[in-house]
């Protein structure tokens, strides 16, 4: 089911802001744990990938949007998702490919959404999605739907695909409320930016764009919420197109396949080596905003909610090959299929 | 309106559409004020204002917001400049369009039009066949219309249908191929029309090929024998249905695409016919296609590169005489 956060909503004082991300990036910590856990376990179907140090940047994203805005994430992303609205039910039945899901067995893993609540499946061919927002954002236009924006999420490695210059030229053009999103965290699989890109940094490519660009220390929720939130409002009150830079380090592998042996020991001892949800965490009792014994309630009852969740889903359908539609277009009438 | 053209029949679809229904809009290189690089969309910008949008030479980008204005609730139709160039944006064809409602429910009723097929000068790049690549990937609707009223009828099913079609309208029919009006009803898309009916041997085809086939007939029958031609219409869903009961009828069949011949077409038919109407075959099925290589330039080498009249009707005689 797509749902309204649970009662965490942001409120005007930083204090509150910060806390309700926080504890999307807990969620989507201990929801990322728990596939790759499921994932040793042999219990999931193909790959498992994680966000882990990312969860700053992606809950400050999620939670700058509305629920009638236009949420494109990616493979990182699940506590952007989680804020935005997805609930941890729909993420268990995609990952564990049930019947139930949104995605129903036909896709799995990060390949999930819900297109009508504005939550769009990626395909995996990196920078698809951001014309595809772009599509909604000028159908919008065309029923003079105001107020709204988009948001779309890539690494740095996809920064280098046709299609992501394609969009952010198109969205230019078209002066579309598009907040575009990149993570970079220094490696794409196993290639590290100096192979990617040659400009000294990527956000100079904004300026070729002709687009308002923003960097952000993505191992700092607070700058995050301030950085994306910002740029969100500015797309929303008819500042064109918003390219977001955020710096950080991928504190996984690709997947949980590997073992990311080749980042780097300066990279992971910098401060972009820095875990955001220890920062956050930090700073949260520093403030003395809760004590540590809330905290510690917090982690216990997501982790409570994640198990329930996967025991359930652990005893629905698997999707059935005899009763399956085996059909790929919409008009009934025109499906053929051919098996002979 | 009298001696309206088959691209004149395309422009005037998609003025039908734009007027009947707030959801259409067009998008694609040089549609707008321009009217585009064949005048298929010609004042359509001016009598349907913010309706028809000049975009970047994007195609990637063209059909990705043409599946998100989809998502939407729009009924985009995106340009392509020439078939050829359609290539740039078939990820976002092959692979977004065509899988969101299977993988989602939510339909994607988008029609990319495709300017196709051989025109004399046209060469490597503004010349290319592509209906078997796209009809190869599930979730796609690809239509190549053969006359005029087909232009017409099957574009606007095209806009109306729940899913994105590749719309194949082959370029050297748009000027050569007249109607005097507009058909006001049609064969529904999906089925396959007789052009000529015939005892002696079917010939499966489709687009630009039904008229080589049908002059290759008229010269067939000065020798007694009687052809009968099969215009798809649409490739795919495919009219096997048609295609079997006109073999049934006459023994023996020859397919003519103007594509290439690997995986194509040609060979999903005979593969069909095979399989399903082994013993309706008199003889071991034939195709003709054009030549594997590039499409060449030069007129003559281009004339030898496609099947035309003669080369069907050398085909055919080779196939009746068996
Ligand atoms: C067009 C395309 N090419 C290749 C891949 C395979 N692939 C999946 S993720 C990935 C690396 C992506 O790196 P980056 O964009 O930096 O994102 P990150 O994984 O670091 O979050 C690659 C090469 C793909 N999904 N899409
Ligand atoms: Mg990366």
């Amino acid at each position: 089911m797509f749902q309204t956060a649970p009662e965490i909503s942001l409120g005007e004082a930083v204090s509150d802001s910060h806390l309700a991300a926080y504890r999307f990036m807990l969620r989507a910590r201990l929801l990322d744990d728990k596939f790759a856990a499921l994932y040793r376990a042999g219990k999931i179907h193909g790959g498992v990938f994680l966000g882990r140090g990312q969860e700053a940047l992606s809950a400050s994203l999620g939670l700058a949007l509305n629920k009638t805005d236009v949420f494109a994430p990616l493979i990182r992303d699940a506590a952007g998702r989680l804020a935005f609205g997805e609930s941890i039910l729909d993420a268990v039945r995609t990952y564990m490919g049930s019947s139930l899901g949104p995605m129903r067995g036909r896709d799995g893993n990060v390949h999930r959404g819900r297109p009508k609540d504005g939550y769009l499946p990626m395909i995996s061919h990196l920078g698809a999605m951001i014309s595809v927002v772009n599509g909604i954002l000028i159908a919008r236009r065309f029923k003079k739907i105001t107020g709204t924006v988009g948001a779309a999420c890539l690494g740095d490695g996809a920064t280098s695909t046709g299609a992501f210059h394609e969009a952010m030229n198109q969205a230019a053009v078209e002066k579309l409320p598009l907040v575009m999103v990149v993570a970079d965290n220094q490696y794409a699989y196993s290639t590290p930016t100096a192979s990617q890109f040659a400009c000294a940094d990527l956000a100079d490519k904004g300026i070729g764009y002709g687009i308002a660009t923003h960097s952000v220390d993505a191992t700092d929720l607070t700058a995050c919420l301030k950085i994306v939130g910002g740029a969100v409002t500015q797309a929303r009150n008819g500042g064109g197109p918003q390219l977001i830079i955020a710096k950080l380090l991928r504190l996984c592998g690709h997947g949980e396949h590997d073992d990311a042996h080749y980042i780097v020991p300066e990279l992971k001892n910098s401060t972009l080596g820095r875990d955001c949800l220890k920062v956050a965490e930090e700073t949260i009792l520093r403030q003395n905003w809760v004590d540590a014994a809330q905290l510690a309630v917090w982690r216990s009852n997501i982790i409570q909610e994640i198990e329930e969740a996967v025991a359930q889903v652990q005893r629905e359908p698997a999707p059935d090959p005899f009763t399956e539609e085996w059909r790929a277009i919409a008009s009934e009438h025109l499906s053929e299929t051919h098996n002979a | 309106m009298s001696n309206i053209t088959y691209l004149e029949a395309i422009r005037e679809a998609q003025a039908h559409a734009l007027r009947d229904d707030p959801r259409v809009f067009i998008y694609g290189q040089d549609v707008g004020a321009f009217g585009g690089a064949f005048k298929a969309t010609k004042n359509l910008a001016k009598e349907f204002p913010g309706r028809v949008m000049d975009s970047p030479i994007s195609e990637d980008a063209m059909v990705g917001m043409a599946v998100g204005a989809a998502i939407e609730g729009m009924r985009p139709i995106i340009e392509m400049q020439f078939a050829d160039f359609s290539t740039v944006g078939f990820n976002q064809i092959v692979n977004q369009a065509a899988t969101l409602f299977w993988r989602t429910n939510v339909s994607c009723p988008i029609t990319v039009r495709l300017p196709f097929g051989g025109t004399s000068g046209g060469g490597p790049f503004h010349s290319q066949c592509l209906e078997a690549i796209y009809a190869h990937y599930p979730g796609l609707i690809v239509l190549t219309p053969a006359t005029v009223e087909d232009a017409y009828s099957m574009l606007l099913e095209a806009v109306a249908i729940d899913d994105p079609v590749v719309f194949c309208e082959h370029k050297f029919l748009y000027y050569h191929l007249k109607a005097d009006k507009l058909p006001s009803e049609a064969l529904p898309i999906g089925k396959a029309r007789i052009a000529r009916e015939g005892r002696d041997l079917t010939i499966v085809t489709y687009s630009a090929m039904v008229h080589e086939a049908l002059a290759a007939a008229v010269e067939l029958s000065a020798d007694g024998w009687e052809v009968e031609i099969v215009d798809l219409r649409s490739i795919k869903p495919l009219d096997t249905d048609t295609v079997m009961a006109s073999v049934a009828r006459t023994g023996k069949l020859l397919c003519v695409g103007e594509a290439w011949p690997w995986g194509g077409v040609t060979a999903e038919i005979i593969a069909r016919v095979s399989c399903e109407g082994y013993g309706l075959l008199d003889a071991a099925p034939q195709r003709l296609n054009a030549k594997d290589t590039p499409v060449p330039y030069h007129p003559n080498l281009w004339a030898a590169h496609r099947p035309t009249a003669r080369s069907i009707a050398a085909a055919a005689r080779n196939l009746l005489n068996q």
